[in-house]
């Protein structure tokens, strides 16, 4: 086919958009990353690697942050991808109280980060909230915590709420793999004799590996960008335990004013989100099986 | 049986907050300290909707939520599937770097941008604007719907789009006559992914607006927080008039909603 010159201009507008709002601002962190820049005034200063230096050895918070972030991921991920993986198999078919049931997990997934910020406040609220009037009014009065206030489960209250938040979702992606399966090799499997557990480890979960790279793939940038969901329900706090580095970013950038040091962390939270998704595609893709 | 127990667990584990959210906002914080999971004796009441319409702009929050989402769905979707129309008709190696440019930028997260795109919006003088808001918008979405659209084109039937060509249509008659027509059902996923995104984002508004005026939905909500504190009710009344559109719209699409978000998660 001959390509007609007008068919450059159908580049132009999105191209014009994604140049300057997204391509431009992202290679202007890199370059503000090497300077003191506040963010207001017409100077600034080259530091060289100095913000770089500050993040790894001189700023206990990020060290914090970090580490945060990871448990944060951890335990979205393993939790998410289970959850999501065993109601999958438990509503795989196409059932109308299954599709309906469907339907129902994945309802969260509509709405704002804010709004289930509100709701999982008013779940974990220590004097009234939900979960402690549960726990009292079944006698087990003795377990009632702080819930968000407690600087050492804090974390763990927030990623369960991302797993009611997204575990829908990654539930349809379940299903959908799952159903793409074969029927005959069950099939052969039942014939061959094999077990539950036997046909799940040889027959489901290799054929699932595609689907289970996806979620786990997903799920986890969607676990270093939950930057709403985190601002919304703890702002961080109590005393750094909820601070992630997307949260951290804004907070060094729009509270204390340190552009510079807030694009190098923009750059180093690039350069991980890059290593991590890098290291699961090799580790998931090793156990793709072809048939 | 025992495979449907654990179902109904879960199932009542996400029912029984929505309840408790749709209770809590006809109750007063009295009521609710009280007796937060409970119906009071008194009955249920709207005074809540009422006193959050007359003491904030929640109907102009609401309308700017709306004209932000329809604005930014609209031109997300017709600037990427220009682009992707201009990859699949290329079909060479320049189509596959613009392509790669596009899948580039899912990868990187919004929040990496944020602070050099702050000053940029502030420099354009765009901060307090529908319009920066909207332009921001098209162009954080646009790779995702890039991807979802060109791979959907590339499974066109070739035939269809040369005969248009053979017949002597231009470019622009063969995209809006041939190639959006038969697009149409990636398209309309991508339109209720987009939806969904732009309805629900706090980011951009969070950075780019001070001014009550420009308040959209997710933003007025936070500073809902700041003035209620732990008013659940009202704070309920608030959620509930934010969700209500996509609410409505799920209860009616559903199927088309869980097909177009999984799709953005898949090629996410």
């Amino acid at each position: 086919m001959r390509i007609s010159k007008t068919l450059y201009l159908f580049f132009i507008p999105g191209f014009l958009l994604y140049f300057i709002f997204f391509i431009y601002p992202t290679a202007s962190a890199l370059f503000y990353s090497f300077t003191d820049w506040d963010g207001l005034s017409e100077n600034f200063r080259y530091v060289g690697f100095e913000n770089y230096e500050r993040a790894f050895t001189g700023d206990s918070v990020f060290a914090k942050v970090f580490v945060n972030n990871l448990q944060f991921m951890f335990t979205v991920v393993v939790l998410q991808t289970l959850v999501a993986l065993a109601f999958a198999i438990l509503l795989v078919k196409n059932t109308k109280t299954n599709v309906f049931f469907r339907a129902l997990y994945f309802f969260p997934t509509i709405l704002s980060s804010v709004s289930v910020a509100f709701i999982w406040a008013f779940i974990y609220d220590p004097t009234f909230g939900i979960l402690n009037s549960f726990l009292e009014s079944a006698g087990l009065g003795a377990y009632t915590l702080g819930w968000l206030g407690d600087a050492s489960i804090a974390i763990y209250c927030l990623a369960i709420t991302q797993v009611w938040f997204h575990a829908g979702q990654m539930l349809i992606i379940f299903v959908a793999g799952l159903q793409s399966i074969p029927e005959d090799l069950y099939e052969v499997a039942r014939i061959e004799g094999a077990s539950k557990w036997q046909t799940f480890k040889s027959v489901t979960w290799p054929l699932l590996a595609p689907s289970a790279t996806i979620v786990v793939a997903y799920t986890t940038i969607q676990s270093f960008k939950a930057f709403d969901l985190v601002f919304a329900m703890t702002g961080g706090g109590p005393n750094n335990a909820t601070e992630i580095i997307a949260t951290y970013i804004y907070e060094v950038a729009f509270r204390s004013y340190e552009f510079g040091y807030a694009s190098a962390i923009s750059v180093l939270f690039m350069i991980i989100i890059g290593i991590i998704t890098y290291l699961q595609f090799k580790a998931l893709r090793s156990d793709r099986v072809s048939y | 049986m025992l495979r449907r127990f654990p179902v109904i667990v879960y199932a009542l584990l996400i029912i029984i907050p929505l309840i408790v959210v749709v209770l809590t906002s006809m109750k007063t914080i009295q009521q609710t300290f009280q007796n937060p999971l409970g119906v009071p004796e008194e009955g249920l009441q709207f005074e809540n909707y009422v006193t959050l319409f007359e003491e904030s702009n929640m109907a102009g929050y609401f309308m700017n939520s709306v004209i932000v989402t329809l604005f930014s769905v609209f031109f997300t979707l017709l600037f990427s599937a220009m682009i992707a129309f201009g990859i699949t008709m290329l079909n060479n190696r320049l189509g596959s770097v613009i392509f790669a440019i596009f899948l580039l930028g899912m990868m990187v997260p919004a929040q990496v941008s944020m602070v050099p795109l702050y000053s940029l919006v502030l420099d354009l003088g765009l901060t307090n604007s529908l319009l920066g808001l909207i332009l921001v918008n098209i162009s954080v979405t646009l790779p995702i719907a890039v991807f979802i659209l060109t791979g959907f084109m590339k499974t066109l039937p070739k035939e269809l789009i040369e005969a248009a060509v053979i017949d002597g249509a231009g470019n622009w008659k063969v995209f809006a006559r041939v190639v959006v027509p038969l697009s149409l059902p990636s398209m309309s996923a991508a339109a209720i992914f987009l939806s969904v995104i732009h309805w629900n984002d706090l980011l951009y508004p969070l950075l780019f607006v001070t001014d009550d005026t420009y308040v959209t939905l997710p933003l007025a909500l936070l500073q809902f927080q700041g003035q209620y504190s732990t008013n659940y009710p009202m704070l309920f009344t608030g959620v509930i008039i934010a969700s209500l559109p996509m609410v409505i719209a799920y209860v009616f699409l559903q199927r088309f909603f869980v097909a177009g978000i999984t799709a953005g998660a898949m090629k996410g």
